[in-house]
């Protein structure tokens, strides 16, 4: 079952096409990671796939509805944590998540999500007094306070500390566990790899790669061998890594020679990633 | 229904949790009564000056409450994104609007009565005859200036500058339609602009039901000067009302 469907889909503003032809499937219980750099059309994706925007061109279904025309059910259904929005100032954390657990049908418990978020200790206090990471945690809260089968996250750990990030990620594993399916846009490479089941990489609006953080380092990924002769340094790149190894190796033993610091890797999931964002439109 | 409750709970005690609001939206009228109360002496339109007096900041706190607290409010929750928040949830935009309208007409409500009792403690104004015609009076004036308040919010496009631009309109209208005392003396021209602002015709309403016990009914005129106001206010709302902040 799909949770989420996009085809071709395409959203311009004026003479700036944001989103130029976008597929993808998001099944029941995944976690997805949209991944690119600032400008990719990551949230313009995510917001038309909330129901915040129009599209141009294409087919969007969100857990059988059209989110632009959506049945009642839709809402109850979602949990959105924005890339940017604040809440009441004044309201506590607990009053902020009683509000928004008093919108749904069949919410959860309200200080059992305080305590999923890590907010307990800050129950009573004003909103206006959190700091950045806890403001981004209240939005993690009131997102899930609805019971939501699929939850949008755009961004969620943007401004976090290196704890806080590791914090949100155990939150957010702890999702899946409980069998939501997770939209995630990120600009952090470490962050989609250690979350999201498969990943699309976004540049200028389209899809430009996507698959489980695995595959996109192997699949026809070129494997480096690094090895040091004569005092040199030495890189080949190859996609038959065996082959080369072993023609390598076959000569140094005929020679009896040692290959030193000899050393085969794959490329990162940053490398594939960098790779992938900096390829210039003519490549 | 229980939405729209929830709803209303939910606004009254944002309300009330800001200090901001409850001083310069619920205080700030009452303050000035006292304070005018003591000042003003002898009659106007033939009645004992602070009973004049009160009908015209019956008017004042209408637009402050209805027309400028609304609008500040609704352009500092959509700018800080607020409502594109809310609108991800299962809230229909209709209970929102109509959540958001009767938590100001609760707190216009709330205001009405503090400045009677205020007025009979402090001045012996007397309580209104006409309860009928003044309270319905009160929710068309609320309805109108709040279309109003929507409207300019629509128009307002960031949080900083809100409250300077609304309260901009809201004081020199406050003064050319006589809710601070009558305009009789006022230069003509200053009375011609006061001739066309809806205050004008609020404060009409109320001088005539409070002070001259007459029916909501014989002021047609006014009604329907406030009533085009209203349309006008409500026409620019619904095609200009946004629910996400402008792009910073």
């Amino acid at each position: 079952m799909k949770a989420i469907s996009v085809r071709g889909l395409r959203k311009a503003y004026g003479e700036l096409e944001a989103v130029r032809g976008v597929d993808f499937d998001i099944e029941e219980g995944e976690v997805f990671g949209l991944l690119g750099p600032n400008g990719a059309g990551k949230t313009t994706t995510v917001e038309i796939l909330e129901g915040y925007r129009t599209h141009d061109a294409g087919e969007v279904t969100v857990l059988g509805h059209d989110p632009q025309h959506p049945g009642p059910d839709f809402r109850q259904r979602i949990g959105v944590v924005l890339q940017q929005s604040e809440l009441w100032p004044n309201l506590s954390v607990l009053e902020t998540h009683r509000v928004f657990a008093g919108y749904y049908k069949h919410p959860r418990d309200v200080d059992e999500v305080i305590e999923l978020v890590g907010l307990a200790e800050k129950r009573d206090a004003r909103v206006k007094t959190l700091s950045g990471g806890q403001k981004r945690r209240l939005d993690l809260g009131v997102a899930l306070v609805g019971d939501p089968d699929l939850v949008f996250l755009d961004e969620p750990t943007t401004g976090f500390d290196p704890a806080a990030r590791r914090a949100a990620w155990e939150m957010i594993r702890s999702l899946r566990s409980l069998g939501k399916t997770v939209l995630l846009t990120t600009h952090y490479l470490d962050e989609a790899e250690q979350l999201a089941d498969r990943v699309a990489v976004m540049r200028e609006g389209r899809i430009v790669t996507i698959g489980t953080p695995r595959e996109l380092t192997s699949a026809d990924r070129e494997v480096e061998i690094r090895y040091r002769r004569n005092g040199e340094e030495v890189l080949l790149r190859t996609t038959e890594p065996t082959r080369v190894l072993n023609e390598l190796t076959g000569e140094a033993l005929a020679h009896g020679e040692e290959l030193e610091r000899l050393e085969v890797r794959r490329p990162t999931l940053e490398e594939v990633y960098l790779a992938l964002v900096s390829e210039d439109d003519s490549a | 229904m229980r939405l729209f409750l929830h709803e209303l709970r939910n606004q009254q005690l944002v309300f009330w949790r800001s200090k901001e609001a409850a001083l310069f939206i619920f205080l700030f009228p009452l303050l000035l009564f006292v304070l005018l109360g003591s000042v003003y002496t002898g009659k106007i339109y033939g009645v004992p000056a602070p009973e004049a007096l009160l009908a015209g900041l019956l008017g004042y706190g209408c637009a402050n409450t209805a027309f400028a607290g609304l609008a500040i409010q609704l352009v500092v929750r959509r700018e800080l994104g607020i409502l594109k928040r809310l609108r991800a949830t299962p809230l229909s935009a209709t209970t929102y609007i109509a959540a958001m309208l009767a938590s100001t007409l609760v707190v216009f409500v709330l205001q009405v009565v503090a400045l009677f009792v205020l007025g009979r403690i402090f001045y012996g104004t007397p309580f209104p005859h006409a309860i009928g015609s003044l309270a319905l009076a009160i929710v068309i004036g609320a309805a109108v200036f709040a279309a109003l308040g929507v409207a300019s919010a629509s128009l307002i496009h960031s949080a900083e500058g809100s409250s300077a631009v609304v309260n901009f309109i809201l004081l020199p209208m406050a003064f050319l339609t006589g809710s601070f005392g009558p305009t009789r003396h006022y230069p003509s021209f200053l009375r011609a602009i006061g001739d066309v602002l809806p205050l004008k015709y609020f404060v009409d309403i109320m001088n005539a039901v409070y002070l001259h016990r007459q029916a909501l009914w014989t002021k047609p005129g006014a009604l329907g000067v406030l009533g085009a106001w209203g349309a006008t206010g409500l026409l620019v709302a619904a095609l200009k009302f946004r629910w996400q902040p402008h792009e910073s």
